[in-house]
């Protein structure tokens, strides 16, 4: 056993700190670029919905006057004449409203049709992929500076959750996805966020011990990152369903929702739109989520000697996970289709929230193992 | 199996507003247009209406037996675990840290008796948690059971046949074309069993279905609750789980003797106890040395050398902190470490008679140690009685000298240790039969040394110092070595396997449950009056999909093209195509603006 430290080994690794300072100190340059870009995007798309509301739609109205109800019954026709002579065409797929469902069209988006609303739309989006960009650069600068994922405390949290967010709005919109809705809603919450993480949030660059040295810790909490983003970006959809079905209800029931409201619903996706939209979105993270807690369970096992121990995180993703089970049933289970069920979505999604920062800051005891092991949990939040 | 029959509005399920009746009401409507045909296509339980049982205790049950195998329940079943688990998380549970169950009985004398007796303590062992899940897995059960059945039915049986009005479903398209009706058919035939359809001909139609595997993931999955359930049950019956505090040279073997604490399941027999042994040659802990994380370990490992069961064969390991030694079903994990300096101790006559390594608690992250010394036997005082010593030690193995003010150490690495003594005689009770800590001391029956001062005689060593007792008692020596102790734990959980196998199965089933659409797809072509063929092609899915429209467009594409299109008949004929006897033609000038164009629309 050695009794004092080789003076070598000393200087060296304090030259690698003072470069994994120089890093740091990039990274934080690069968040706050990207909170400018992300705020002009803001603006942007801000003045997509200023520019749109000067068309005047009203789809929906007409959907749901008795009239567009007679017309839905009745499949177009699907060949028709040109000058006296039939021109044949190839058949075209008649779309009918799912049981039950009332068939309104989709909303044009937030630029409503109008083309300098569409062209300020299409800047957001510019911005938002750059401002993407910028802030993966700060992501990974800090982790190059801790020379770690970069997801040791709720600072470093925030800044990989907030980029992974408008990563997967970034995806749906390059798979040609119509998520442009979704822009103004996701920019503010990530302004919000960010705002957070610098002020209040801000840790300095630090690395783990080796309880965190772990692959199953990376997948982990990698993927329960991952999971986070989409659940949140389902949960942005459930909450426009919200709105924009009691909107079309109101119609339905012969009511007049007022100016600004009509302006911005009609502009949105039709709410089976949004609601389907919120489905697939969760449904499809839903393994994911599954397989986050299982790898979890396996890495306590090997931290700890148990997989399962109603820690309070591990208690608080298994109420995530039975919350969305639950939405997913209420989805198959006659009388609570519907509003009921994206309020159940909407208390999931609460469960996860609460998982980070409620636990985090609220519930105590996760030094209670005083053991090796444990710091490593406090010191990654999870 | 038919769709839920008519019933009255006031048996409609349970919503308060009339708008869910509403729309439940009209999917029935919709179910029923679409009978046979949409029928089946999950083999979700059919929402039963909480109708009044018939008399008697058949009726009863049976009734009972329904409410508890719905849907509606096995939701209501979820929703209630997800809520009894949250007081677990916000109450200490003595199953996770008894310390602070301690804390809260002391600091709450009025509600802790309260929590003790509706089990807030213990939740997730609690009867009415347990009721819970119990309950919803003897629901799960209930209702796997007969959906595998009927899964199974319909694997055997065919994709029903075309509904009479294909214009009803989803997704719909038509043509009318030269070719004969028999050729279209099977041509659709063909197409859909190389896309992989089960297809047959059924009457005038072909009637065709995908997907299956949905429905078995959905099966897969739930089945696989069931077995992860049992596992985890399994492994805590029969669990075990003991700690070892293990000095560096020294050796452990698993009998339940060597353990410094044990506990087990209820089903645990000592006989379980997997037969394997060890000794640790060392432990190796390096920790960051400077900025801001200046103290935080990097490496902790040590090295075993060990043999499974009596006469193995012996073998060298790491142990790491994430890395524990599998041996059969037992696993042992490095938990904690600590340092053990060696101490030795001379009666006045230069007669050693204790020298060992100390094993010291840590008590802070720099590890900072206390423990105690005891030379129990073959002491005797200056004036040759047996006694007994005792020492309180504090330990710091990097000092931060004495200007710093603080006896705490610096830093976790061995830099500059230092070893602080306090010395008493007498009787340490040791044979008054109470087990006693190792850490600890009875001072009731001991005396202090005293310095010239009259006070307790204490001092500070370094490594290879001496110090000497008031009086000739003797000297204790801290000797130029400290050893470093690792602290084990041993754990012993059958049903690990299971449980793993079981959530591989869960994820698997999952997906295939959620990704994959289980959908339908009829093609009806009949002779019209006048002579030509019209084609109906029609697609089913369940709401969520987009792609059943896509896929019949496709399909549609395909079709077309070998049975072309033929010229529209005279407008006074359209209307009585006989596909579409009651349906007002929409007008030709404003086509559906949801009518997805079929694959290749454009082309020529
Ligand atoms: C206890 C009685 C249960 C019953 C009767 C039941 C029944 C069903 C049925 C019929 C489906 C298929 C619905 C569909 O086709 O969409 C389903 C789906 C599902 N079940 Fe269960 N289940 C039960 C328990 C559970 C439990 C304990 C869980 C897990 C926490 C669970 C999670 C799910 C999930 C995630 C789905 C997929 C939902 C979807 O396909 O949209 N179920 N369940």
């Amino acid at each position: 056993m050695t009794l004092a430290a080789a003076p070598d080994l000393v200087t060296a690794t304090s030259l690698a700190a003072a470069q994994n300072e120089n890093l740091a100190e990039i990274s934080n340059v690069l968040i706050y670029s990207a909170m400018a870009v992300y705020t002009l995007a803001f603006f942007a798309y801000i003045a997509e919905w200023i520019f749109g509301s000067r068309s005047k739609v009203a789809r929906t109205a007409a959907a749901l006057t008795p009239r567009g109800e007679a017309a839905k019954k009745a499949p177009a026709v699907t060949v028709r004449k040109e000058g006296g002579t039939a021109v044949l065409e190839r058949p075209k797929v008649v779309v009918r409203a799912a049981a039950g469902a009332r068939d309104v069209p989709d909303g044009p988006g937030a630029h409503g049709g109008d083309e300098q609303g569409d062209l300020f739309g299409r800047v957001a989006v510019s911005l938002t992929v750059l401002a993407f960009l910028v802030e993966f650069g700060g992501v990974l600068t800090r982790a190059l500076s801790v020379q770690r994922a970069p997801w040791g405390n709720m600072y470093e949290f925030n800044i990989t959750f907030t980029t992974t967010a408008v990563g997967v709005y970034v995806l749906l919109l390059a798979l040609k996805k119509n998520v442009r809705w979704l822009g103004l809603f996701l920019t503010t919450t990530v302004l919000l966020d960010l705002g957070l993480a610098v002020t209040v949030l801000y840790t300095e660059s630090d690395q783990l011990v080796p309880a965190l040295d772990s692959y199953w810790l990376y997948i982990h909490v990698s993927t329960a990152i991952l999971c986070g983003a989409v659940f949140y970006v389902g949960a942005v959809g459930t909450i426009l369903y919200l709105f924009k079905d009691s909107y079309e209800s109101k119609l339905a029931r012969g009511g007049k929702p007022g100016g600004f409201a009509t302006s911005v619903m009609e502009r949105l996706p039709a709410s089976a739109s949004l609601d389907k939209f919120a489905y697939r979105v969760n449904a499809a993270v839903f393994p994911l989520w599954t397989f986050t807690i299982i790898a979890g369970a396996i890495w306590a096992g090997d931290a700890w000697g148990r997989y399962w121990g109603w820690d309070p995180k591990e208690t608080w993703s298994f109420i995530t996970w039975v919350a969305y089970a639950c939405y997913l049933h209420a989805r198959a289970t006659a009388g609570w289709k519907g509003r009921k069920a994206a309020y159940l979505a909407l208390a999931a999604f609460g469960c996860w929230l609460f998982n980070y920062y409620g636990v985090n800051i609220f519930v105590s005891g996760k030094h209670s193992y005083a053991d090796v092991g444990m710091s490593a949990l406090t010191a990654i939040g999870f | 199996m038919s769709t839920t029959s008519e019933t009255g509005p006031e048996h409609t399920p349970a919503g308060p507003g009339g708008a869910a009746s509403d729309a439940a009401a009209r999917e029935r409507e919709q179910d029923r247009e679409l009978g046979e045909a949409g029928s089946q296509l999950s083999t979700a339980p059919k929402e039963d209406l909480p109708n009044l049982p018939a008399l008697g205790v058949v009726g009863w049950a049976r009734w009972f037996w329904r409410q508890l195998t719905s849907m509606r329940v096995a939701l209501l079943l979820l929703l209630l675990l997800s809520l009894a688990a949250i007081p677990g998380s916000l109450i200490p549970q003595t199953g996770v840290d008894e310390t602070r169950v301690a804390d809260f009985r002391e600091q709450h004398e009025f509600l802790a008796p309260l929590y003790d007796k509706i089990g807030l303590f213990n939740v997730y062992g609690s009867v009415w948690f347990s009721a819970i899940y119990i309950l919803l897995f003897i629901s799960l059960i209930g209702c796997i059971a007969p959906r595998t059945w009927q899964f199974v039915g319909q694997l055997r049986g065919r994709p029903p046949g075309a509904p009479k009005r294909l214009t009803r479903l989803p997704a719909y398209t038509t043509w009318r074309t030269e070719a004969d009706p028999g050729q279209v058919r099977e041509a659709a035939l063909a197409l859909l069993k190389k896309r992989r359809f089960r297809a047959h001909l059924a009457g005038d139609a072909v009637a065709a279905e995908k997907g299956y595997l949905r429905e078995a993931g959905n099966l897969a999955f739930h089945l696989a609750l069931i077995v992860m359930l049992i596992a985890f049950a399994w492994g805590q019956l029969f669990k075990s789980e003991g700690n070892k505090l293990i000095v560096e040279g020294n050796g452990f073997a698993n009998t339940l003797t060597q353990y410094d604490d044990f506990k087990s399941g209820n089903l645990f027999d000592v006989a379980d106890l997997e037969p394997f042994s060890f000794d640790v040659k060392s432990f190796t802990g390096t920790y960051e040395r400077s900025g801001p994380n200046k103290g935080t370990p990097r490496t902790y490992e040590t090295e075993l050398v060990y043999t499974e069961g009596a006469y193995g064969e012996e073998k060298t390991t790491t142990v790491k902190v994430n890395e524990p030694l599998v041996i059969g079903d037992a696993k042992v994990y490095l938990v904690s470490h600590g340092y053990a300096p060696v101490v030795t101790v001379r009666d006045g006559d230069g007669k050693v008679v204790f020298k060992d390594a100390v094993p010291l608690l840590p008590l802070d992250s720099n590890v900072t140690s206390s423990g105690v010394v005891k030379v129990l036997d073959g002491y005797r005082n200056a004036r040759g009685e047996k006694e007994q010593l005792g020492f309180n030690a504090f330990f710091v193995p990097t000092f931060g000298g004495s200007e710093s003010g603080t006896m705490l150490s610096q830093f976790p690495g061995l830099d500059y240790p230092v070893l602080a003594l306090s010395a008493y005689h007498g009787d340490l009770k040791a044979d008054s039969g109470i087990p006693q800590s190792v850490y600890q001391m009875d001072k009731t029956k001991m005396k202090e040394f005293k310095d010239s001062d009259g006070e307790l005689f204490k001092k500070m060593l370094t490594p290879g110092e001496t110090m000497t007792l008031p009086g000739g008692a003797g000297t204790v020596t801290f000797e130029k070595d400290v050893r470093e102790w690792a602290g084990f734990q041993m754990v012993q959980e059958p049903g690990g396997g299971w449980a793993l196998g079981g959530s591989i199965v869960a994820i698997a089933g999952l997906a295939g449950s959620l990704f994959i659409q289980r959908r339908r797809v009829w093609v009806r072509a009949v002779e019209g009056p006048d002579g030509v063929t019209v084609v109906e092609m029609a697609g089913l899915g369940r709401s969520e999909s987009a792609t059943v429209p896509e896929e019949l467009g496709d399909l549609a594409g395909i079709l077309y093209d070998r049975a072309p299109g033929a010229p529209e008949p005279e407008p006074s004929t359209a209307s009585s195509e006989p596909s579409e006897p009651s349906g007002s033609p929409g007008s030709p000038d404003s086509p559906d603006p949801q009518a997805v164009p079929a694959e290749g629309a454009e082309k020529p």
